[in-house]
């Protein structure tokens, strides 16, 4: 079986900074990884390839870093990568990124499973899973944390909700979207990172999946306006002393002068 | 033109009813909610609701996603809103995400501020993992937007009318079919209420050990709390602070073994005092806190607690 996994670059959120007079994120120079709950969905459709065959092909509507993060991906497993990048279709918002990604697959072809993360961890949406499954047609099971293929046509999964574990089944092709308790991904090895470079990337501009970047403009749902870090004023004091006792004691008192220990 | 609400959560569906009186007002159009199954539909007028659409259907006693975002189109349907507001639990994520898609309209999820200008939504939502705030509109109607528990206020409940109206609906049939439910222990475990909270991260080494931290709560009265891992990879506890958890807001906040992901930041922005303790200097939970102790845990709570017994005891 043919497995999708859509992979979301985004920048490394442990790096990033904000201005400290703007408070604007700095995404400059801050190295792009792919989004983690992304790299679980890909961890388990490589799981789901070792297990029953098939393979297993990453897809992402990128940028210029896009390329050098998906070879993470050909590291982990993956047998080949598609990135979609044109000018025209950079900071999209979820209704145009789902639309690109559909048209996208469809040409992909092919498919009996979509995989990707509850929500990329960068705008925290979570709607782009279910948008494509809308767009293709195909049934959404949201919220994974286990996954096994009944047959070739078939998948079980266990949905992860907040007062129950669902298990459900249901007819392939299907989108499905992870939890992060679904997996702890690889680190993939030197000798498949040197392996990944010889893997098949193919890179597609908006005419050749046949989106038109303006009519995707023109439709636009969401703007974003700005962005900003709250204004959070920390006194960020190590607490020196030459014993653990000493420290304690100065933390103690501390937190008298500050008033939290109702004394 | 109407504003609305829609959440399968009681508690969140009067919280969405205030904050659609709000935007239903502003706009000088009705208030209508959806309730599917069973519920009190003037426990709702009194709390804000002019209309309320009551759907029931056989296919409607479990929750699936299909039937029930039928249903909501229905409600669409009928009530033509300009703004619907769905709670932002896990099941009403998927739903208005999924509702946005058949709409083909855009959706703010998670919004922590919503206001109406110039016939767009405005909102504020946490983007970049939760260390930033970000302001977006929307720009189609019907607007959609997803709202977490807790964010606005629940109304005070008053004497008034509306009109209940039965809602039609044969739902379409879920594609995925649901095997088996396994009900989970839920705890209510009032961490939002904490004045005190004592949290727990990896740095501890084994369960028994959090002896030390609860320990350490019994002299400080506080509730304990931990990271995600803690919760839902080791099964410590069942409850987490952070992004995907709970968001606390203690006068008081000791994160102890806690590295300070920009995830479990999100959850501890609003404490008064943070005090992180924490054996590598460079642990990022430092630049979160007011007072950082660099030391082993297990050598600094036992001594902290008994500091504080003796300071407290007087
Ligand atoms: C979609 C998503 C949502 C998430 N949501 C949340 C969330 O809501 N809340 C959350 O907490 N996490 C969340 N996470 C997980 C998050 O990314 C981190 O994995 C997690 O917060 C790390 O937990 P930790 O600090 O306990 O562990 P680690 O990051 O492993 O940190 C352990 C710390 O303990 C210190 N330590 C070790 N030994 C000692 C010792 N003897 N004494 C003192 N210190 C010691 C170490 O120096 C280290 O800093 C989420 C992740 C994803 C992908």
């Amino acid at each position: 079986m043919r497995i999708i996994a859509l992979l979301k670059d985004i920048v490394d959120l442990d790096e990033l900074r904000f201005d400290s007079s703007t408070r604007k994120p700095i995404t400059e120079g801050v190295k792009h990884v792919i989004s983690e709950l992304d790299k679980r969905a890909l961890e388990a459709a490589i799981r789901l390839k070792e297990k029953h065959g098939g393979e297993v092909l990453a897809l992402s509507l990128g940028g210029p870093e896009t390329k050098t993060v998906m070879l993470e991906a050909l590291a982990m497993g993956a047998d080949a990568a598609y990135i979609v990048d044109d000018e025209g279709l950079r900071g999209l918002d979820a209704y145009g990124t789902s639309k690109v990604l559909a048209a996208a697959i469809d040409k992909i072809g092919d498919y009996g499973l979509i995989l990707c993360g509850e929500m990329s961890l960068d705008s925290l949406s979570a709607q782009v899973g279910l948008r494509v499954a809308e767009l293709l047609g195909l049934p959404m099971v949201s919220y994974a944390r286990e996954l096994e293929l009944v047959d070739d046509k078939r998948l079980r999964a266990v949905r992860d909700l907040e007062d129950v574990d669902e298990v459900v089944e249901v007819e392939l092709p299907a989108v499905v979207s992870v939890v992060r308790e679904i997996n702890e991904p690889r680190i993939p090895t030197l000798m498949s990172i040197m392996r990944a470079k010889r893997k098949p990337t193919t890179m597609w501009d908006a005419s050749a999946i046949g989106v038109d970047p303006d009519a995707l403009k023109a439709e636009r749902a969401v703007e974003i306006l700005d962005v900003e870090a709250p204004l959070v004023e920390r006194k960020r004091k190590i607490i020196e002393g030459e014993t653990v006792e000493e420290k304690v004691e100065r933390l103690v008192k501390a937190l008298i002068d500050e008033g939290v220990l109702g004394v | 033109m109407s504003v609305l609400i829609y959440s399968e959560e009681p508690g969140l569906r009067l919280e969405l009813l205030g904050k659609g009186r709000e935007l239903a007002d502003a706009m000088d159009s009705k208030l209508a909610a959806l309730q599917i199954g069973n519920g009190n539909p003037e426990e709702l007028i009194k709390y804000g609701a002019d209309l309320v659409y009551v759907a029931e259907h056989p296919l409607l006693e479990e929750w699936s996603l299909e039937p029930y975002r039928s249903v909501l189109l229905r409600a669409v349907e009928e009530a033509s809103p300009s703004v619907i507001l769905i709670g932002a639990t896990k099941r009403g994520k998927e739903l208005a995400a999924s509702l946005a898609a058949s709409l083909g309209v855009g959706l703010l999820t998670e919004c922590i501020s919503l206001k109406l200008e110039d016939e767009k939504l405005i909102a504020e939502r946490l983007t970049y993992g939760g260390s930033a705030i970000a302001r977006v509109a929307s720009l189609k109607k019907p607007h959609i937007a997803t709202v977490p528990p807790r964010v606005f206020k629940r109304p005070e409940p008053a004497e008034r009318t509306g009109e209940v109206l039965k809602l039609e609906v044969e739902p379409e049939k879920p594609k995925a079919e649901v095997v088996e439910r396994r009900g989970k222990v839920r705890e209510e475990v009032g961490l939002e209420e904490a004045e005190v909270i004592v949290a727990a991260g990896r740095g501890f080494k084994k369960q028994e050990d959090l002896k030390l931290l609860e320990e350490l709560a019994e002299i400080l009265g506080a509730k304990i709390g931990c990271t995600r891992p803690i919760a839902a990879d080791y099964g410590w506890m069942k409850e987490w602070i952070g992004i995907s958890g709970h968001k606390v807001r203690p006068k008081l906040y000791i994160a102890v073994g806690i590295s300070g992901t920009v995830h479990h930041a999100a959850g501890i922005r609003d404490c008064g005092i943070i005090v992180a303790i924490n054996s590598d200097e460079n642990a990022n939970i430092f630049n979160l806190a007011d007072y950082g102790i660099v030391g082993d845990l297990y050598e600094v709570l036992p001594a902290l607690t008994k500091a504080l017994k003796e300071r407290l005891k007087k």
